[in-house]
């Protein structure tokens, strides 16, 4: 009875994890398969968003576990609820709205940053938003969101992203790129720290080809690199866009409301 | 004849009330304020006071009256003194005239009260006894008509929002008004010869005041606390009527649009993007830009996204901007945002199938760049009979004309993609 239990339990644990840095290998190494379409590939998800309608809308979309490998494990719709289920399930990843009862996503962000840290199992977070306001979206990112994107996203993206995210990656959307563009460009105050405030020329090219609507494949072509350099450039900014300190960002992203 | 018509003409004017005047004003505004009323000189009605003043100082009881009972509004007489006044200026500049200005009229008019009041006590021969009253009666006057002034000016910034920087001067007029009140009356306190009192009558008048003050204080409270409450609530309410308003006349009607169009999935389409940037655009914009919908843009961004809508609009097919950096418009960028429009419109007719028009736009520098891309079956410009100008006339034309350069390429998965790059003009 032990001998039966036993390793299936330890495949149960192991499996997830193994598939999916086989399938983060397989797919940076062909750079044309595009995640979502790596065979077998899971990924345990928490919807949290205060609309039960747009819930619904998205576990209809991408939660048929058999044809996109996402799994939605649980569903929240306020701060609270969010914590809890987030706690309980230990999802991969978890698509936040930014507007939610109870303090917003970036209450969210703020309560489960230790799950974030967790060096076993990462809980990573997308924003999914229907909002446009910068401060908003800048906001969550700054938070600990892996990216953006908006309620307008196809199905076939979304799973593309959720899956992105969970290899760690960065997910920018064409309009995220360009509020950070727009951040990264007003120095008018001498930068804080150099490394983190300046956004290198290449990652410059990276983050206007996104926002241009190049997909990482097109924009890996279009310079001349792997996807593999694309996706480290982009975290690279999203790195800088959490870390660096300057109070431009955050005096930019409360004084503009970009639409 | 003539007359009638003539009449007809001044008629029609709003009917006027009495109002104090706030403009060049000496004391109260009263007699400006009467003067612009009764359609006569300012000064004439000044005289009149003064002259009343003489009997028995009715004048200055009448005067008291009007100040007390007419409420302060804005105009009168034009002035006689044109450079002194200037009251249709801007707001700004006629805030600070007007604030100087009574500075000066006041010296004048306290100067004119001083003489008038001494003609007057010369005049009138009072009694020993009453003639001791009046330097006391004079300060509690003074005192008064400080505070009550300070209240008109209370009442008047309300209205135009006089900056922080006056509060301290009104503190210190109230101040010397209460100073000079408490003079007066400790004055005539020893002039009844109960000076050896003083002391506990003032101590008596601090207790009961306390007293008052302990008793009435937190219903005080709760009523200034329950009226700004009330006034939050009211300012919601407006809110919400507008909220309410806008929700009811664009998003109810849209939805019903969609309801009746469900079969007609572009139109359906059409519909809720057209409303959600309507939405977006009521939500997001700073207050006050709302109503400009007909004007002309003025800034890079706001054409670009005008533009964009538009097409949206008439092609049904969605156009997903995005715009880093903002100038204002001058010739050659406006002619590059017509070439931009051009190839949104292009992108929309023959790429449109493929999803979203992507729109990117960037000022850096004195460099604007855009790109319009989209995800359709892509084209070869050189395949492209010579004699279809669309293309070669109002994108590259048009932008080589202005100094510009404009690119076609064709993206390597699918779609074309349009840039156009462009020097701003020199300022």
């Amino acid at each position: 009875m032990s001998d039966a239990s036993e390793p299936t339990g330890a495949a149960g644990a192991v499996g997830p994890d193994a598939g999916a840095t086989g399938a983060g290998a397989a797919g940076a190494g062909s750079a044309e398969d595009p995640a979502a379409s790596a065979p077998g590939r899971r990924v345990r998800v928490v919807l949290v968003d205060d609309h039960r309608m747009f819930r619904t809308g998205v576990q209809a979309e991408i939660g048929q576990t058999e044809r996109t490998g996402v799994e939605v494990v649980g569903e929240a719709a306020d701060v609270d609820q969010a914590v809890t289920v987030i706690t309980a399930t230990r999802p991969e990843v978890v698509l936040l709205d930014v507007h939610l009862p109870g303090g917003g996503g970036v209450e969210v962000l703020r309560r489960c940053s230790p799950l974030m840290a967790d060096p076993e199992q990462p809980v990573r977070f997308l924003a999914l938003s229907v909002s446009d306001a910068a401060e908003d979206v800048i906001g969550v990112i700054r938070g600990g969101a892996r990216g953006y994107v908006t309620k307008t996203i196809t199905g076939t993206d979304l799973v593309d992203s959720v899956f992105r995210v969970q290899d760690g990656d960065a997910v920018f959307s064409p309009r995220l790129a360009g509020f950070v563009l727009d951040a990264f460009a007003s120095t008018d105050a001498p930068p804080v720290d150099e490394d983190l405030d300046r956004l290198t020329q290449r990652e410059r090219e990276v983050l206007r080809l996104i926002a241009r609507g190049y997909a990482y494949k097109e924009i890996a072509k279009q310079l001349f690199i792997s996807v593999k350099t694309v996706e480290s450039h982009v975290s690279a900014v999203l790195r800088k866009l959490q870390l660096s300190n300057r109070h431009e960002l955050t005096r930019w992203a409360t004084a503009r409301r970009l639409v | 004849m003539p007359d009638a018509a003539a009449l007809t003409i001044e008629d029609p004017r709003p009917p006027r009330k009495l109002y104090r005047s706030s403009d060049g004003r000496w004391l109260g505004g009263v007699a400006r304020g009467l003067a612009g009323h009764l359609g006569l000189p300012v000064i004439w009605v000044r005289l009149v006071f003064a002259g009343l003043f003489m009997a028995d100082g009715l004048g200055a009881l009448l005067y008291a009256a009007f100040w007390f009972f007419v409420p302060l509004g804005v105009g009168g007489v034009d002035a006689e003194r044109p450079p002194a006044l200037a009251t249709e200026t801007s707001p700004d500049g006629r805030r600070r005239l007007v604030a100087r200005k009574p500075d000066k009229g006041q010296i004048v008019a306290l100067l004119a009260m001083v003489v008038v009041a001494l003609v007057f006590v010369g005049n009138v021969d009072l009694s020993g006894g009453a003639k001791a009253y009046l330097w006391p009666t004079v300060l509690v006057g003074a005192g008064v008509a400080l505070v009550w002034r300070q209240a008109d000016n209370a009442r008047r910034a309300r209205w135009m929002e006089v900056g922080r920087r006056k509060r301290t001067i009104s503190l210190l007029r109230s101040a010397a008004g209460v100073l000079l009140v408490a003079a007066g009356v400790s004055g005539i306190f020893v002039l009844q010869g109960s000076a050896a009192h003083l002391g506990s009558v003032l101590q008596a008048a601090l207790a009961v005041l306390v007293g008052i003050a302990l008793l009435a204080g937190p219903y005080l409270v709760r009523m200034t606390q329950d009226l700004s409450e009330e006034r939050l609530m009211r300012i919601r309410a407006q809110e919400r009527a507008e909220v309410a308003a806008h929700v009811h006349d664009s998003v109810l009607h849209t939805l019903t649009l969609i309801q009746r169009n469900a079969e007609n999935a572009s139109e359906v389409r059409r519909l809720a993007r057209a409303q959600e940037r309507d939405l977006r655009n009521w939500l997001y914009k700073p207050e006050g830009t709302g109503k400009d919908e007909a004007d002309e843009p003025d800034t890079l961004a706001e054409a670009v996204k005008r533009s964009a809508a538009e097409v949206e609009d008439k092609h049904g097919v969605p156009i997903e901007v995005v715009v880093v950096g903002d100038c204002p418009l001058d010739e050659r960028t406006a002619a590059q945002m017509q070439a931009a429009r051009e190839a949104m419109v292009n992108a929309a007719k023959y790429g449109g199938d493929g999803g979203a028009v992507q729109v990117f736009a960037e000022v850096e520098g004195r460099t604007v760049f855009v790109s319009v891309r989209d995800r359709g079956p892509g084209f070869d410009l050189d395949s492209i009979p010579a004699d279809r100008m669309g293309v070669r006339e109002s994108i590259i034309g048009r932008m080589e004309r202005n100094g510009g350069t404009a690119r076609l390429r064709a993206v390597p998965d699918g779609g074309t993609e349009v840039e156009l790059e462009m020097e701003r003009a020199e300022t």
